[in-house]
């Protein structure tokens, strides 16, 4: 009884955000590269905004956003309840912990074990929020790790556009302006690519998505 | 809400609407049966959205006043949103932009719902316009400051200003016209939406010269004056659900649909400068709210204000 309301909870949660990701930002997809078919992926996008994930995950069919799991980290949603509710059982989110010296398991093996299980994934190769100038904070290595783990899996660029205005760093109410999230063609690590880059290559092919009117 | 002259406007436009998507249809089967010809394809989708837009409007009608004050304050939310995505903002203008979804926009609505006349014809032009950049000014950021200030401004001012002029026509006063002022809204969007399709449909068959090269390669003269002719023709044979006489509901249609052509050139302007097609992507085949609704946000102010001075009494 308890587990099937805690589920039900968690639907209804997860419809509710998203609903409010669409009036907030009348999210657009522009399938670029790629259409949205369900199709195994690992969708990496940049990451400014707590905002992030749920806007991409709104701006999947719902067919797709089912088997679709964000990675998300454990440090930040498993210090309150709520959030672990959310983090958990809304979002069904790959919790890795960020911390080497914490943590117990191994986030790239942890991605790959849900991608193993069939699921798609949403991944922040920046590792953090980038509130800085730059439009991209340098990769961290876990995509290519990932790429070199599951070489046969579709690695997808999405540029999430906007949402930094909606929702700046330190604001509490967002301004409901429209997100545009361009998702491009898939890359593979190829035979011999070196980790920089791989990393270099990812990072270009996410930085050409990026919509020239806005920024 | 609903008078006799009103279910004849909307059984009108129904009609058309049939006709247009049984033509559409079979265009469709010869050309583009299998989806393949954008053109159809745009079509189907432009006829589709116009009875999902009817259909809208008329539920707002039967729900009489309180139902267009929200149709249109959504609207105006929606067409704030795209104008706003779209204008030169910073991290210091957080708080005025917030300010003009979820203040300055409600309460211009709710002004007017009020039948605060002397409220909702000033509000944003004087309130809004002095206070909203002490707001932007306080978080102390002084690039672009002039721009930021006057594209927000600008914004509120066509988005949420002007588009209330629609709804502000049920407050009216006519003598004689009494309980049917929807009529005039619907005449409004009805004369103004016709020049904007009859100047595509002209500009489409004998086009030639272009009245703004530079701005948009789509209007034309022979367009323009095809389109608002055929609009002011059709407006003047209906001036008997109007409080006009035959020539005076002319001179409004002209008036209408030529304020509503400036609209369309003026948005266009902003669109080119900012590099971009549509305004939005929200209603299928058309783009966005914007792109529909600006001829009708520009020719609404002008509407009510020569109504209001010649024909009302408030």
């Amino acid at each position: 009884m308890i587990p099937a309301l805690r589920a039900f909870a968690a639907r209804v949660t997860g419809q509710a955000i998203s609903t409010f990701a669409r009036f907030m930002t009348a999210p657009r997809a522009i399938w670029q590269g790629i259409e949205p078919v369900p199709h195994q992926r690992v969708y990496f996008a940049n990451h400014s905004s707590n905002g992030d994930f749920v806007l991409l995950w709104t701006a999947l069919p719902a067919p797709l956003r089912r088997q679709t799991r964000p990675v998300a980290a454990l440090d930040y949603w498993l210090t309150s309840p709520i959030r672990a509710f959310i983090g958990r059982e809304v979002f069904n989110a790959v919790l890795i912990d960020r911390r080497p010296e914490a943590r117990t398991e191994d986030p790239v093996a942890q991605m790959a074990a849900a991608l193993d299980q069939g699921s798609s994934l949403i991944l922040f190769p920046e590792g953090q929020r980038n509130s800085s100038d730059a439009p991209l904070l340098p990769f961290k290595s876990g995509l290519y790790h990932l790429a070199k783990t599951r070489p046969g899996v579709d690695l997808v660029p999405v540029w999430i556009a906007n949402l930094n205005r909606v929702m700046p760093k330190g604001e509490i109410i967002p301004v409901p302006l429209i997100c545009t999230l361009t998702f491009g063609s898939p890359l593979h690590l190829t035979p011999d690519e070196s980790k920089d880059a791989f990393l270099a290559r990812a990072t270009q092919a996410l930085l050409a998505l990026k919509p020239q009117a806005l920024s | 809400m609903t008078s006799p002259h009103l279910l004849w406007l909307l059984s009108g436009v129904g009609t058309i609407l049939i006709v247009a998507s049984i033509i559409g249809e079979i265009l469709r089967l010869r050309l583009s049966p299998a989806g393949e010809n954008p053109v159809i394809e745009n079509l189907t989708a432009r006829i589709n959205a116009w009875w999902v837009m009817v259909i809208c409007l008329a539920l707002a009608f039967i729900a009489g006043k309180p139902g267009v004050v929200l149709l249109f304050a959504l609207c105006s939310f929606a067409a704030l949103r795209e104008f706003l995505t779209l204008t030169t903002h910073n991290r210091a203008d957080h708080w005025s932009l917030v300010a003009c979804f979820f203040l300055i926009l409600p309460l211009q609505y709710w002004f007017l719902a009020t039948d605060w006349y002397g409220m909702y014809s000033i509000f944003i032009p004087v309130y809004a316009f002095l206070l909203l950049p002490v707001v932007s000014a306080l978080r102390g950021s002084t690039k672009d400051f002039l721009i930021r200030v006057s594209e927000t401004q600008w914004a509120l001012m066509i988005c949420v200003y002007c588009a209330s002029h629609v709804p502000a026509l049920l407050y009216l006063q006519i003598p004689g016209f009494e309980g049917r002022n929807v009529i005039l809204i619907a005449y409004l969007i009805f004369v103004v939406q016709l020049s904007d399709v009859m100047q595509y449909v002209w500009g489409k068959l004998v086009g030639r010269t272009k009245v703004a090269p530079n701005l948009s390669p789509s209007k034309t003269w022979e367009g323009l004056i095809g389109g608002a002719l055929t609009a002011s023709a059709v407006g003047t044979a209906l001036w008997w659900m109007t409080p006009f006489s035959p020539l005076q509901a002319a001179g409004m249609c002209l008036l209408i649909t030529l304020m509503g052509f400036f609209g369309g050139l003026v948005m266009s302007a902003i669109k080119r400068d900012r590099g971009i097609k549509d305004w939005g992507h929200l209603i299928a085949g058309h783009g966005g709210f914007l792109d529909r609704l600006d001829s009708v946000i520009f020719a609404a102010p002008i509407f009510f204000h020569v109504t209001r001075w010649v024909w009302s009494t408030t």
